[in-house]
C-alpha cells in the first residue's frame, strides 16, 4: 500500500489549471439579475487549483491504497467476500443488458426480461421457495420486503394483535433494525451454551402477538440450527411466520434449503453468495423469495411468461406495492444468473462444501492459538474468542490491526455480540489451502507477538499509509469536510 | 469490575439505585468496558412510561450499539441530559454518572433484581 496522503486541496497553486474553458460566446447576465440577492453567497469558493497530471497522479495513487478480494485475501466473517468471476463482467456489459432502459417496451427487452424469468426460478430452486422478487436493493432492504409481506399476510386474515418478530441474540444487527422499521416490537431469545436457538426461550417468547421469527441457519457463529424442523413446528403452531435471513447461505447452497426447513420467506445477498462485487464496488441486491401462502402480497411487477413471450405482471390486487424503482439492481442480476449458469447445480455443491472445508481448516489451525468459540465442526465461517493465553492487555482489535501488517483485510470483529473478543474469519471457497496456511501463519505470529512483543501490537498498524486512528474520537468529533 | 454496594442489578448489566419511590438507572462498569468508547446515547422523553424489561434508551459505541431496559416498570422522571454533548462520562464513571431517575411503578418489582454480592457471582459464573 503507497504511503500517499495528500489532500487534493494540498496540492493546489492559485491559477493552475487542467481545463480552459473556451470563449463566451453568449450573452454575459449578472448573478444578481438571476438570483434575488438573499440566496447569493458571497464568501469565496474554495476548490483546488491542480494541473491535470496532478489530478491523474492523485486519484491513481488513492485508487492504489483500494483493498478488495482482486488485491488480497479478505475473509471478513457473514458477509461472503467470495471472488467475483470477471466472466460476469462481461455479459453484464453485453449491449442488450447494459444499453437498455427500463421504460422500453416489453417486446424490445424479451432477453433482458428472461433473464430475470429465468433467475427467480433458479433462486426458487436453490432456496425451495415457489416465487422470488428481485427488487430488494440489499439484505436489510430484503428483510424490510419480507417482514412487510409477513405483516400484510397476518393483516389480510384480520389478526392484527400480531406486532412482535423473535430474533435471537446472535442476530445480524440488521433483524431488528428490520423489523422496526416494517412497523413491528422485537423480543430477543437466547442462544444456548452451545451457541445455537435455546428452544425453551423460544418457547417462553410465543405467543399469539407474535407474527414470526428472523433466523440465520447457519448461523451467526457459523452452527447449523439442527432443530430447525422443531423450531418451525413450534412458530407455525402458534401462528407465526419463519423468515429466513439469507446471509450465511453460502454454507448450504446445493446441500439444504430453506423452504425445507420451514421458512416461508427468504431472502438472499447476491453480492455475498452469488458472487457479485459486494462493499464499496456494490451496489448489493436482495431478492426475496416466498411460500405461495404469501404470493399475493409480492411487490409488483413480477416477470412472468405466457407461451414465447416474457412480460411483467402488477396483477397482484393485494401487492404490498414497489420495494424499489423499476425492477432491482439489474446489472447485479445479469452477473448472479452468470454465476448460477457458470457453476451450475453440482458447481455451486461444490462451492458451499468447499466454503466449509476451508472454513474448518483454518478455524482448526487457530485454536491452540485463539480460543475457538465452538470446538466442533462448524459451517463457513467461525468465531475466535480472542487470544488464547487470555493477555488481558492485548484485545481482538489489536489483532486485527495487526493483520493489516501482514497484508490481509481483517475479519469482522466484535461480532456476534454474544462473544467476548469476537473475530470471524470466513474464508470462502475461493481460496487455495496455500492462502490459508499463509493467513494461519500470519495469525499464529501475531499470538506470539502478543506475548513477545505486545508494543507491536497495541501500535498497528504500521505499514499502512495511517497508523492507528482514534474512533472514539472520529465518532464522537467527525470533520467530514475540508477547511484549510 | 467495579461492582458498588447498596444498588440493585440486572442479567443484562442495568443497575438501579432506589430512593423511596423512585430510582436512578444505569449502566454498570462491566456493561461501559464491554461496549467500549460510548459514542452516543439515545434517551427517552420525560413522563414517558415503559414496562420492566423493555428498551428505554440505547448507546452507541465504536464496537456496537445496544439497548437499555428498565429493570423495573415506571415513568421516567428525568434524564441526564449531560450525556448528549458528553457520553463519554458512562465510561468514565458508569456508577455516578446515572441515565434516568424514574418512578418506580410497583415496588414489588426489586425484589426480582439482583443485589451487588449476586451480581458479582452471576459475573464470575456466567460472564
Amino acid at each position: 500500500m503507497r504511503k500517499y496522503n495528500e489532500l487534493i486541496f494540498e496540492l493546489s497553486k492559485p491559477g493552475r489549471t487542467a481545463y480552459r474553458l473556451p470563449e463566451n460566446d453568449v450573452e454575459n447576465i449578472a448573478v444578481e439579475e438571476l438570483i434575488p440577492a438573499e440566496y447569493l453567497n458571497d464568501d469565496e469558493l474554495n476548490l483546488p487549483e491542480v494541473s491535470e497530471v496532478d489530478i491523474i497522479r492523485h486519484y491513481t495513487n488513492l485508487s492504489d491504497k483500494n483493498f478488495g478480494v482482486d488485491t488480497g485475501f479478505y475473509p471478513l466473517g457473514s458477509c461472503t467476500m467470495k471472488y467475483n468471476p470477471k466472466i460476469n463482467e462481461d455479459m453484464a456489459s453485453l449491449d442488450g443488458f447494459k444499453n437498455i432502459h427500463p421504460l422500453q417496451s416489453e417486446e424490445t427487452v424479451q432477453g433482458a426480461l428472461k433473464l430475470m424469468y429465468e433467475l427467480d426460478k433458479a433462486l426458487c430452486e436453490i432456496a425451495g421457495m415457489d416465487k422470488m422478487t428481485l427488487q430488494p436493493a440489499a439484505g436489510a432492504h430484503g428483510e424490510l420486503t419480507g417482514l412487510t409481506l409477513i405483516k400484510a399476510y397476518h393483516e389480510n386474515r384480520g389478526d392484527t394483535k400480531r406486532t412482535k418478530i423473535i430474533v435471537p441474540d446472535s442476530a445480524h444487527g440488521t433483524n431488528p433494525a428490520s423489523a422496526i422499521m416494517a412497523g413491528f416490537d422485537t423480543i430477543e431469545i437466547k442462544s444456548t451454551k452451545d451457541g445455537l436457538v435455546d428452544i425453551e426461550s423460544l418457547k417462553a417468547a410465543l405467543s399469539d402477538e407474535v407474527a414470526g421469527l428472523m433466523l440465520t441457519n447457519p448461523n451467526t457463529l457459523g452452527l447449523f440450527e439442527k432443530d430447525i424442523k422443531e423450531i418451525a413446528d413450534l412458530v407455525h403452531g402458534c401462528g407465526g411466520l419463519l423468515y429466513y435471513d439469507g446471509a450465511n447461505a453460502n454454507a448450504i447452497l446445493g446441500q439444504a434449503r430453506p423452504g425445507d426447513m420451514g421458512f416461508d420467506v427468504v431472502h438472499f445477498n447476491i453480492h455475498k453468495t452469488f458472487s457479485t462485487p459486494h462493499g464499496g464496488g456494490g451496489p448489493g441486491s436482495g431478492p426475496v423469495g416466498v411460500k405461495k401462502i404469501l404470493l399475493d402480497f409480492i411487490p409488483t411487477p413480477t416477470v412472468e411468461k405466457d407461451g414465447d413471450r416474457y412480460y411483467l405482471d402488477y396483477d397482484y390486487p393485494k401487492s404490498v406495492g414497489r420495494m424499489k424503482d423499476f425492477y432491482g439492481h439489474f446489472g447485479i442480476l445479469v452477473r448472479a444468473y452468470t454465476y448460477i449458469l457458470t457453476m451450475g447445480r453440482d458447481g455451486l455443491k461444490k462451492a458451499s462444501e468447499m466454503a466449509v472445508l476451508n472454513a474448518n481448516y483454518l478455524g482448526h489451525r487457530l485454536k491452540d492459538h485463539y480460543n475457538l468459540q465452538e470446538d466442533t465442526i462448524f459451517k463457513h465461517e467461525f468465531v475466535l474468542a480472542g487470544l488464547k493465553d487470555g493477555l488481558s492487555e492485548v484485545t481482538t482489535l489489536d489483532v486485527a490491526k495487526r493483520l493489516l501488517d501482514y497484508g490481509y483485510h481483517p475479519p469482522t470483529v466484535y461480532f456476534p455480540l454474544i462473544v467476548n473478543e469476537a473475530l470471524m474469519p470466513e474464508p470462502t471457497e475461493s481460496e487455495s489451502k496455500e492462502t490459508l496456511d499463509e493467513f494461519a501463519d500470519a495469525l499464529i505470529k501475531i499470538a506470539e507477538e502478543a506475548r513477545e512483543n505486545p508494543e507491536i501490537l497495541k501500535e498497528a498498524p504500521h505499514n499502512t499509509p495511517v497508523g492507528r486512528v482514534n474512533e472514539t474520537q472520529a465518532a464522537r468529533n467527525p470533520v467530514l469536510k475540508y477547511e484549510g | 469490575m467495579k461492582v458498588v454496594k447498596d444498588l440493585f442489578y440486572t442479567e443484562d448489566h442495568e443497575w438501579v439505585k432506589v430512593d423511596g419511590d423512585e430510582a436512578y438507572i444505569g449502566l454498570s462498569d462491566y456493561a461501559q468496558n464491554a461496549l467500549g468508547d460510548i459514542v452516543y446515547v439515545d434517551l427517552p422523553e420525560v413522563e414517558d412510561e415503559f414496562d420492566k424489561e423493555e428498551g428505554f434508551s440505547a448507546v452507541e459505541s465504536v464496537k456496537a450499539a445496544a439497548d437499555i431496559y428498565m429493570p423495573v416498570g415506571g415513568t421516567i422522571l428525568e434524564i441526564n441530559e449531560d450525556l448528549f454533548d458528553n457520553p463519554e462520562l458512562l465510561n468514565q464513571d458508569p456508577y455516578e454518572n446515572w441515565v434516568v431517575k424514574i418512578k418506580v411503578a410497583d415496588k414489588a418489582e426489586l425484589d426480582e433484581l439482583m443485589t451487588s454480592e449476586e451480581y458479582e457471582k452471576f459475573l464470575d459464573e456466567e460472564v
